[in-house]
């Protein structure tokens, strides 16, 4: 027998999920379709927004400082490795940069777990979220209620920054040939490194603003990576409407499933996956020939 | 080098295991490291297979390792299976099978979409043995138990419970993993495995079923990871459930990388490294959990600064030194002469090229088809519309046996398009057509060259990282095969009729002499001649050329019209050409394409005297 209240709060707890993961795999989707590397440390990115957020947390008090440190310190990390790694891998096989962003994934988990060991942290909700809401035919947790505004905000910031500023429109235009973009004199690596930054920074503000929902650990972005993937494989790389889509539909399968069997949430996760990859092999939102 | 001593690396392995025991120990290997690095080299083996060979990089191989693993357990802990043999044997059927049904879904797509899904298909089987089914696997505490194997020789029982003896049971099984797979990677199968890696557009073009081909690439390296997960069970006496961790997955390839993948040893080599490190940095040097932080960063560096590996990079330091010692043989072709123009070059090629011998033509494709009489090829109202674009637009076109056929029409006019309808790579908006008077279109690309119809390519599509002869073989095993065939055992020279095809393709596109040179060190020519070699050593019946003179200097252009001419003997052939003089030296009718329509055909007299071609290559300007 279902219980309809569990059921409904369950929706609520996906919808929460699925926007969180909307917004993780945006980041990863944007890099991958701008720059044509996939990058398997973006989990470590969300780690790293997390435990940066943390430490600002612990020595300032403030969760709103705590959220832009974690944030801008992630961009600064996204930039960096650019910078220092990623540019030398864009003649390489793709193989070769699968291989080298897993590697660095492996040493930003390993770093933070070396300096902070692997017992999780927590990071408490700001007082004014603190507590519980009453939604008239439910109670809900006012902070996953605020994370739901604060992710749809994040989202819509990066929607206005891709489809409505200069840099959006080379971003778009690098994602349908980056070739042609660099010809046109717009210098491509310097807009390469910026969404490496950004696409790691919108993993790493998912990282501290999900901080007080799920405690943090070293390795708390492998997971996340996993059903990143899957959301990609549902909504088609390279394509941000593809990322929202599949996010709210695999934070969906994820909390509903959960209700009845946690244990069966990653398999029906791969069912889904697997319906789309028969039906549509190029994702939900995605066109024949692009990749 | 392997031709002429072909057990070589068979024995030098066997040697290697023999003298380990009596080597390794004293380099600070504990017996049941050099264990672990056995199972972790035998699982890379198949891993090995999959990507180094085949170009598919899975992340999801702990799934097979664990799937193997607690199915061998789960028989000898749970429902006392008496024979450990038995048990591993049926833990390699059961994760091939399962193999099988993930290779299904996870290779409906390539590259990175590939290393996703199976990365989300592992992460279901870790969740499934925790949750679903851990009364079966015993959840998070895995199966404990697991018994050693005996071998009875009817005088004597052999128990294999002591590290070392464990040793000579894990080593026996290594070896035979490697025999087999140097059978495999040697085998016809094998040969097509590295042509998908490094070009499975042109693999599949020239008649192979290269989906078959990678599933069965993926079942192997499911079943070599079954058998070591198994084998796991029995070295700890307990399955772990860690085994289908994510984790698992990862040090697997961390390992191939390492050592360098496409040589079957590079997962015992890194293994060995990241085995040793392990032991050497927590227990001698006591970092504690950072050794793994020391391992991630020596990973890193060597993805960087050592692409193959560190075999790769030995064979490379070895290939350095040999260069000093031996002179590196100059390709033969001429250089241009100074001082002289591009005609006078051309002629005084020609004058060379006709003292040289003839080769000796193909002899006529044999094929079913050949009782019927009628066009070779008959394309009726084809049109291939992108959206609001018409690229053609109802071409009829109809092509006797035996004829050379030209197509020529200014940049845009759709001959390439049009040419990649009648492969059938990519298929008609609306249209039929008709090949020996059998209907293709909507059939795939491979079919349709299995039947005797193919192309060569505008750009060079070339197997880059084999010789000249490979990349023929690659060809013309399509055709001796058929699309799709597993003899994985079979030494290709055993196949009926290959030297000889592939030696008679390659003396007449004029590279007998460069036979055994990687692609990657030919001069841009010779590729060019290869890349119509591809295409010839398939025997086709009617051949396409998508501008084989493109890019080519006077005296490659000589050579290469001698070629088509002699390859024309008893074979249709369509070419597109912009060298008009050549192009109508060559053909018997020309067909002409404007906006991707069909604007006149005729005999090449009649086409260089026609009003409309000349307007339509001149714009006009001539006749105002």
């Amino acid at each position: 027998m279902i219980n309809w209240g569990t059921f409904i709060s369950q929706c609520f707890n996906g919808l929460v999920l699925g926007a969180l993961l909307a917004l993780i795999s945006s980041g990863l989707t944007i890099i991958y379709g701008t720059l044509g590397v996939l990058n398997l440390a973006h989990g470590a990115m969300f780690m790293l927004g997390g435990y940066a957020g943390w430490m600002a947390y612990t020595y300032s008090g403030s969760f709103i400082i705590a959220v832009i440190a974690g944030s801008l310190f992630v961009l600064l990390v996204g930039v960096v490795t650019e910078r220092v790694v990623i540019r030398h891998f864009y003649s390489r096989p793709h193989e070769d940069q699968l291989l080298v962003t897993f590697g660095l994934g492996i040493v930003f988990v390993e770093t933070v777990r070396y300096f902070f060991g692997s017992l999780s942290k927590a990071v408490p909700p700001p007082p004014p979220l603190v507590g519980i809401t009453p939604l008239g035919f439910m109670f809900y947790p006012t902070y996953r209620l605020a994370l739901l505004g604060i992710v749809a905000a994040a989202l819509l910031a990066l929607y206005v920054v891709l489809y409505r500023s200069r840099i959006g429109m080379i971003v778009r235009a690098g994602i349908e040939d980056s070739v042609m973009v660099d010809s046109l004199g717009i210098d491509v690596y310097k807009v390469f490194m910026l969404v490496f930054g950004i696409g790691a920074m919108a993993a790493g503000f998912a990282g501290i603003i999900n901080a007080p929902v799920v405690s943090i650990a070293p390795d708390i972005g492998e997971g996340i990576l996993v059903q990143t993937f899957v959301v990609i494989v549902i909504g088609a790389v390279g394509s941000f409407p593809g990322a929202i889509l599949g996010g709210l539909i695999a934070g969906e399968i994820i909390s509903i499933t959960s209700m009845f069997n946690p244990g069966y949430a990653y398999v029906m996760l791969f069912v889904a996956m697997t319906l789309v990859l028969v039906l549509r092999p190029y994702g939900l939102l995605g066109t024949v020939g692009r990749e | 080098m392997l031709k002429q001593r072909p057990f070589l690396v068979e024995a030098l392995t066997a040697i290697g295991l023999v003298v380990t025991p009596f080597i390794l120990p004293y380099l600070g290997f504990a017996p049941t490291t050099i264990n672990r690095i056995l199972i972790w080299g035998l699982f890379g083996i198949g891993f090995d297979i999959l990507f180094g060979y085949t170009g598919l990089l899975s992340f999801g191989q702990s799934a097979f390792f664990g799937t193997g693993g607690m199915v061998a357990a789960y028989l000898l802990t749970q429902v006392n299976f008496p024979n450990v043999w038995l048990a591993l044997f049926i833990g390699l059927v059961v994760a091939a099978a399962v193999g099988f049904l993930v290779g299904l879904i996870a290779l409906r797509r390539t590259g990175i979409y590939f290393a996703m899904i199976t990365v989300a298909i592992a992460e279901v089987f870790f969740f499934v043995e925790f949750n679903p089914l851990s009364a079966y696997t015993g959840g998070e505490n895995g199966l404990p138990g697991v018994p050693t194997p005996t071998l009875n020789l009817g005088f004597k029982t052999i128990q294999f419970n002591t590290d070392w003896s464990l040793y000579v049971f894990f080593a026996f099984w290594f070896f035979v993993g490697i025999v087999i797979a140097l059978r495999i990677v040697r085998s016809p199968v094998g040969a097509i495995l590295s042509a998908i890696r490094d070009n499975p557009l042109r693999a599949s073009a020239v008649g192979h079923n290269i989906h078959g081909y990678k599933l069965t690439a993926f079942v192997i390296a499911a079943a070599y990871a079954g058998f070591a997960g198994g084998l796991l069970g029995v070295m700890q006496g307990f399955m772990p459930p860690d085994a289908f961790m994510f984790d698992t997955s990862g040090q697997l390839v961390m390992q191939t990388a390492m050592g360098g993948a496409g040589n079957l040893f590079g997962p015992l080599v890194g293994a060995a490294v990241w085995l040793y490190l392990n032991d050497f940095l927590q227990q001698t040097l006591h970092l504690g959990a950072a050794w793994k932080l020391v391992l991630g960063v020596v990973f890193v560096l060597l993805v960087c600064f050592l692409r193959h590996g560190l075999i790769g990079g030995f064979a490379d330091l070895y290939k350095l030194a040999m260069q000093h010692s031996a002179p590196k043989a100059e390709p033969h072709e001429a250089a241009p002469i100074p001082g002289m123009t591009a005609e006078e070059e051309q002629k005084a090629a020609e004058i060379a090229l006709a003292k040289m011998p003839a080769a000796p033509p193909m002899p006529p494709p044999h094929r079913k088809g050949d009782d019927y009489s009628g066009p070779i090829l008959q394309a009726t109202s084809l049109t291939k519309r992108y959206g609001g674009l018409v690229a053609n637009s109802d071409i009829d076109f109809s092509v006797q046996p035996g004829e050379r056929r030209g197509i020529i029409g200014p940049n845009g006019a759709g001959k390439t398009t049009f040419f990649k309808m009648l492969t059938c790579e990519i298929h008609p908006t609306s249209g039929q057509i008709v090949f020996e008077g059998r209907d293709i279109t909507g059939m795939d690309v491979t079919d349709v060259c299995q039947l005797g119809l193919t192309k060569s390519y505008q750009v060079n599509q070339l197997f880059t990282r084999l010789t000249v002869r490979e990349n023929l073989t690659i060809s013309a095993l399509a055709e001796l095969r058929g699309k799709f065939r597993l003899d994985m055992f079979r030494l290709p020279h055993n196949i009926h009729g290959l030297d000889q095809q592939v030696e008679r393709t390659l003396a007449l596109v004029d590279l007998t002499g460069r036979a055994d040179v990687p692609v990657s060190e030919l001069a841009y020519g010779e590729k060019r001649r290869l890349e119509v070699g591809l295409a010839l050593a398939s025997s086709p019946s009617l051949l396409l050329l998508d501008e084989p003179l493109a890019g080519m200097s006077p005296r490659e252009r000589v050579e290469m019209v001698k070629l088509l001419k002699s390859i024309s003997q008893g074979r249709t052939m369509i070419i597109i050409d912009h060298d008009m003089d050549s192009l109508f030296e060559l053909v018997e009718r020309v067909t002409v394409l404007q906006e991707g329509r069909v604007l006149v055909e005729g005999s090449p007299n009649e086409i260089k005297g026609n009003k409309t071609v000349q307007d339509a290559y001149l714009g006009g300007v001539v006749a105002a």
